[in-house]
């Protein structure tokens, strides 16, 4: 017999409730169940970083957690970065005027990567970004202008 | 969906844990991080019918000081070595070696006792643990034991640990006074698994002599390889260059068994094995020589 779980879960600061079967991936949970289809899914299995969210604030692999581990939780995905299309977040903003995407497949992990990444570390060094971008596989840029793209941002947030 | 059915239990503490492990010894599989164990699932490589959800356990995680030891709860996330404090203090190694753990996504979720139980020779946290000599202490419904960590590793993602028993805590003793430290990888990319990898902990006496050496390698062999052999040579004698490439050249030789990958060949692993055990000799022992200025 199939196992459905009711959960309550926050996701950009939206309440949902849903009732999930156990092993519903988090990343298929917020796309299929949620219709939040800003998380990207590439591997499924943690290696290439599409599918970063945050976690009660902490990066997490969507793909590798299972939507019924999230109740009770806080989520983000790029879906709460922007408050509309007109008012990017500021290194949203600076992807774009870094050119630091260009299919846009990777940047949605990418940016949830970067987020507490930035708060942690301010005012990083191109080493520092280098290895933060490491768990996050780009195949079309190169990661120069995703580079460039950081580097901006961290002005921009100061 | 990608993995397979199973029935999940999520507990608020770990008694009940217990109890399922015991019902369901052999079929249930315990979801600590999930960092090693989603992946398997999501290629049904394995398939638990029971998933016993330990995430919610507080009393799980935590790192504390006592007498000389250290405990850090099996749910502690690997993350935390980074910026918790007892660690930096106390534990130098940890905190040199953790930023080499997968990447900060995988760390803020995988957890220490997890990494450990997984059992992956490739994987760092076994093998820092038989270099600080941990005892792992395991829980089941008939009770509780320790086990040193040199006799809970048995081979490729095997160890000492009964179908119904789960690891509770990790006891890390703290390193004699005047040890130096070293941890040193070789990987593709940061964060992916290394081709080599060694830990290196040097305790000098107060004349400068070797009194104590820890060599650890991993991806050397069924699980964590400590060269014991290499170790012995140093052991009463000031470590000069000459020493020290006399014990890389007994490890990386005669010690380790690494089995090549796509990305390097048995040769080449003994090769880094060589260089790492080299430098990461040097950085221990000069560092318990500024401990001991």
């Amino acid at each position: 017999m199939t196992q459905s779980i009711p959960i309550t879960v926050t996701v950009n600061e939206k309440e949902y409730k849903r009732e999930v079967e156990p092993r519903l991936l988090l990343s298929d949970f917020l796309r299929h169940e949620l219709g939040l289809t800003g998380t990207h899914v590439g591997c499924e299995h943690g290696v290439c970083g599409a599918c970063t969210i945050l976690f009660e604030g902490e990066s997490v692999r969507s793909c590798l957690m299972f939507a019924v581990q999230t109740n009770a939780h806080n989520i983000t995905t790029v879906e709460g970065l922007a408050k509309d299309k007109d008012n990017l977040h500021p290194l949203q903003q600076s992807f774009w005027e870094a050119h630091g995407l260009q299919c846009g497949y990777c940047t949605p992990g990418i940016l949830m990567t970067l987020i507490p990444f930035l708060k942690q570390t301010p005012d990083p060094t191109e080493d520092e970004i280098r290895h933060a971008l490491s768990g996050n596989l780009c195949r079309c840029t190169g990661y120069q202008h995703i580079v460039d793209a950081v580097k901006l941002a961290a002005e921009k947030m100061k | 969906m990608k993995p397979a059915p199973f029935e999940y239990y999520a507990l608020a503490s770990l008694e009940p844990a217990l109890d399922l492990m015991s019902q369901y010894a052999g079929e249930a599989k315990i979801l600590a991080g999930g960092q090693s164990l989603v992946p398997a699932m999501n290629f049904r490589i394995v398939q638990p019918s029971v998933l016993i959800d330990l995430n919610q356990v507080p009393e799980l995680s935590y790192i504390r000081e006592d007498e000389n030891v250290i405990r850090i709860g099996a749910m502690t996330r690997e993350r935390q070595l980074e910026f918790n404090p007892l660690i930096s203090r106390w534990m130098p190694l940890l905190v040199e070696a953790a930023p080499h753990i997968a990447h900060p996504q995988i760390r803020n979720r995988g957890t220490i006792g997890g990494s450990i139980v997984n059992a992956d020779p490739a994987a760092e946290l076994p093998v820092l643990m038989l270099a600080l000599s941990a005892r792992l202490k395991t829980k089941s419904v008939s009770g509780e034991r320790w086990i040193d960590a040199q006799d809970f590793f048995m081979g490729m993602f095997t160890t000492a640990l009964e179908p119904d028993e789960i690891l509770v805590e990790i006891e890390l003793p703290a390193s004699p006074p005047r040890t130096g430290w070293s941890f040193m990888e070789v990987a593709p990319r940061a964060g992916d698994y290394a081709l080599m990898g060694v830990a290196a902990l040097v305790t000098l006496d107060e004349n400068k002599k070797c009194e104590r050496a820890k060599l650890v390698y991993l991806n050397a062999g069924e699980g964590p390889v400590e060269a014991k052999e290499s170790q012995k040579l140093l052991i009463g004698e000031s470590v000069s260059d000459v020493l020290i490439e006399a014990a890389a050249s007994k490890a990386s030789e005669t010690e380790i068994n690494p089995f090549g990958n796509i990305h390097a060949s048995p040769e080449f692993q003994k090769h880094l094995a060589n260089v790492l055990t080299k430098k990461a000799l040097k950085q221990a022992t000069q560092r318990a020589e500024e401990i001991l200025q």
